[in-house]
């Protein structure tokens, strides 16, 4: 049914237009910026697409922008968070995963009270632990190393991934486990044979989740991590925030592009499950 | 023999978990506490003190003034960002073609890291080159929009960055709310001739109470955990004008080598989000159990 065309229909359609704008505009300067020369910045209009498209700037951001003492550029920044993301992402879904169909389908007295006291890690702000935990760390000899970052991430996200998998699994009925037992199957069997199977999606919403999360903290990178292992996320601030020499907003612009290219790209491929995560950690978030 | 293990087996599977969440969540609390009532300045000292690094903390203006800018962040941040996110959940809502193209331009800005989005900002909001270049091409002179380099109003950049990041995502959850409610009693207000700011006035927006508990629980918890954002966008400054609790933490305790007095605050800001928190958890929880 073809809806009328009334000034009321055009105000909304206008109304969420004109928002779309506002929310793509910072994306838009930043691309045309990092393909603009530094005279073209200085004269030109922020939002005019480059006259002439100049890769100099992402060139020089992904491999010779000073940050701080060193001048290689992003990449070795970028590869210590590939490096970290993905043993942290897996490691803790799987972990999730796994806690999350103990405690929602076999059930044991005091499971509520362990799950509530698992999600407390969810809520409070990582300031009351980062003093603790750098010491932990530098005690075992991981502090600055890429493996101290994966093993605080891991910790750090089992809150978040056993409420979403538990809250998935909750739904599945309980008769499956009772019958499978009967059967003679054990807690691990049933797992790997039926749950595993059963959790593709939510396998998907978890990676995409924690991979943003990981992808995207700061503080923990900034804390934790030696001049060796630092994430890219602290590569770009302190490309951006290196005092010396004229500042490149071309060249910024650009590294910040590079910083954010995995994340926006997990976004366009998988934004559903990206939503679908978001909705998981707000509902209790 | 394999009932026996099956009793004992799920808490064996999660005691790695239990046991790494007591230790990283409940001890590392309970130490950053002890931290709090020691002398430690660079290293961690365990001679007890009492309340002396309370006091310092107390007594110094650069914590208040973090104190005061979180709530000018904060309250402006969650207002504009709920009022903003309802408003085109409400529109979204009216049977709109291309739905699903605008929910993702609304909400990507979230899945960038917030060093990203201070780095852009920065760009934006630069006060010779930047959107006020732009106000002043389309001939509005003396638009100047120097906020990013004026300690009075810094704070507020900080403000408009946080809301483009989060406005989306508001937006999504009140637009999941409002597909909850029931169409048959919106139905049946329509009969009755009711108009549409009336249904959404008197149904649709008490109906949905519970996410408006949610919104505020998380705004609040994200402008509490502001780091990031600040540290790209501005750094603190001009000054300490854009300075927050997070970032005061961060500065006493790993730079300034004044950990007793870093650990002081961040006892605070635990005490900030559980007097938050806990109070509108608790409304949540009986707005949730009122609705079903």
């Amino acid at each position: 049914m073809p809806r009328e065309v009334t000034i009321g229909r055009v105000a909304i359609y206008a109304t969420l237009i004109v928002f779309a704008l506002i929310f793509l505009t910072p994306i838009y300067v930043t691309i045309v910026t990092s393909f603009k020369s530094l005279e073209e910045l200085r004269r030109g209009d922020l939002l005019a697409l480059p006259a002439r498209f100049e890769y100099a700037a992402w060139i020089k951001a992904w491999s010779t922008a000073c940050t701080g003492v060193r001048c290689d550029g992003l990449q070795p920044f970028f590869f210590n968070s590939v490096k970290m993301v993905i043993p942290a992402v897996l490691l803790s879904s799987l972990l999730g995963s796994i806690n999350g169909y103990v405690l929602a389908q076999w059930r044991f007295p005091g499971a509520d009270i362990v799950f509530t006291g698992l999600l407390v890690g969810f809520f409070i702000p990582f300031q009351a632990i980062l003093l603790p935990a750098a010491q932990f760390l530098g005690f075992f000899g991981i502090a600055n190393t890429i493996g101290g970052l994966i093993l605080i991430h891991v910790v750090y996200g089992i809150a978040f991934t056993t409420m979403l998998f538990r809250n998935f699994y909750v739904n599945i009925p309980v008769e499956l486990v009772k019958a499978a037992r009967v059967d003679g199957a054990g807690l691990f069997m049933i797992y790997r044979r039926i749950f595993l199977p059963l959790s593709l999606p939510i396998f998907m919403v978890c990676i995409i989740w924690q991979f943003t999360q990981i992808w995207n903290d700061f503080l923990f990178g900034v804390v934790f991590s030696g001049p060796a292992a630092r994430p890219v996320t602290v590569g770009l601030n302190n490309l951006v925030n290196t005092s010396e020499g004229v500042k490149e907003f071309n060249v910024d612009m650009a590294a910040a592009l590079i910083t954010a290219l995995p994340t926006l790209l997990v976004y366009i491929l998988g934004g559903r499950y990206f939503v679908r995560g978001l909705m998981a950690g707000a509902v209790k978030g | 023999m394999s009932i026996l293990f099956d009793r004992w087996l799920p808490a064996v599977v999660l005691a790695p978990s239990v046991a790494a969440s007591l230790l990283f969540v409940y001890i590392f609390v309970f130490l950053n506490g002890y931290l709090s009532f020691t002398s430690s300045r660079l290293l961690p000292r365990y001679e007890f003190v009492g309340l002396d690094r309370y006091r310092e903390l107390f007594d110094n203006d650069v914590w208040w003034e973090s104190v005061a800018n979180l709530f000018w962040f904060a309250a402006p941040f969650i207002v504009i960002s709920t009022i903003v996110g309802l408003t085109l959940a409400i529109l979204l809502d009216q049977r709109i073609r291309a739905e699903g193209a605008l929910r993702a331009i609304y909400l990507y800005p979230l899945a960038l890291s917030q060093v990203v989005a201070g780095t852009a900002w920065q760009w934006l909001m630069n006060p010779s080159l930047g959107l006020s270049h732009v106000a002043e091409q389309l001939g509005w002179r003396g638009a100047s929009f120097d906020w990013l380099s004026d300690p009075s109003r810094a704070i507020f950049c900080v403000v408009i960055a946080a809301v483009w990041q989060c406005t989306g995502f508001v937006a999504a959850l009140f637009l999941a709310g409002l597909r909850g409610v029931d169409e048959e009693i919106v139905k049946a207000a329509q009969v009755d001739g009711a108009s549409k700011p009336l249904i959404y006035r008197r149904i649709v927006l008490p109906t949905i109470r519970p996410v408006f508990f949610s919104v505020m629980l998380i705004l609040t918890h994200l402008a509490i955990k502001t780091f990031d954002l600040v540290v790209a966008m501005t750094a603190g400054g001009p000054g300490t004008s854009t300075i927050l609790p997070t970032i005061f933490m961060y500065t006493y305790a790993f730079e300034r080598g004044r950990m007793g007095i870093g650990a002081a605050s961040a006892m605070m800001m635990l005490a900030m989000v559980v007097a938050i928190l806990v109070p509108l958890m608790y409304l949540e929880s009986r707005a949730t159990r009122n609705a079903a």
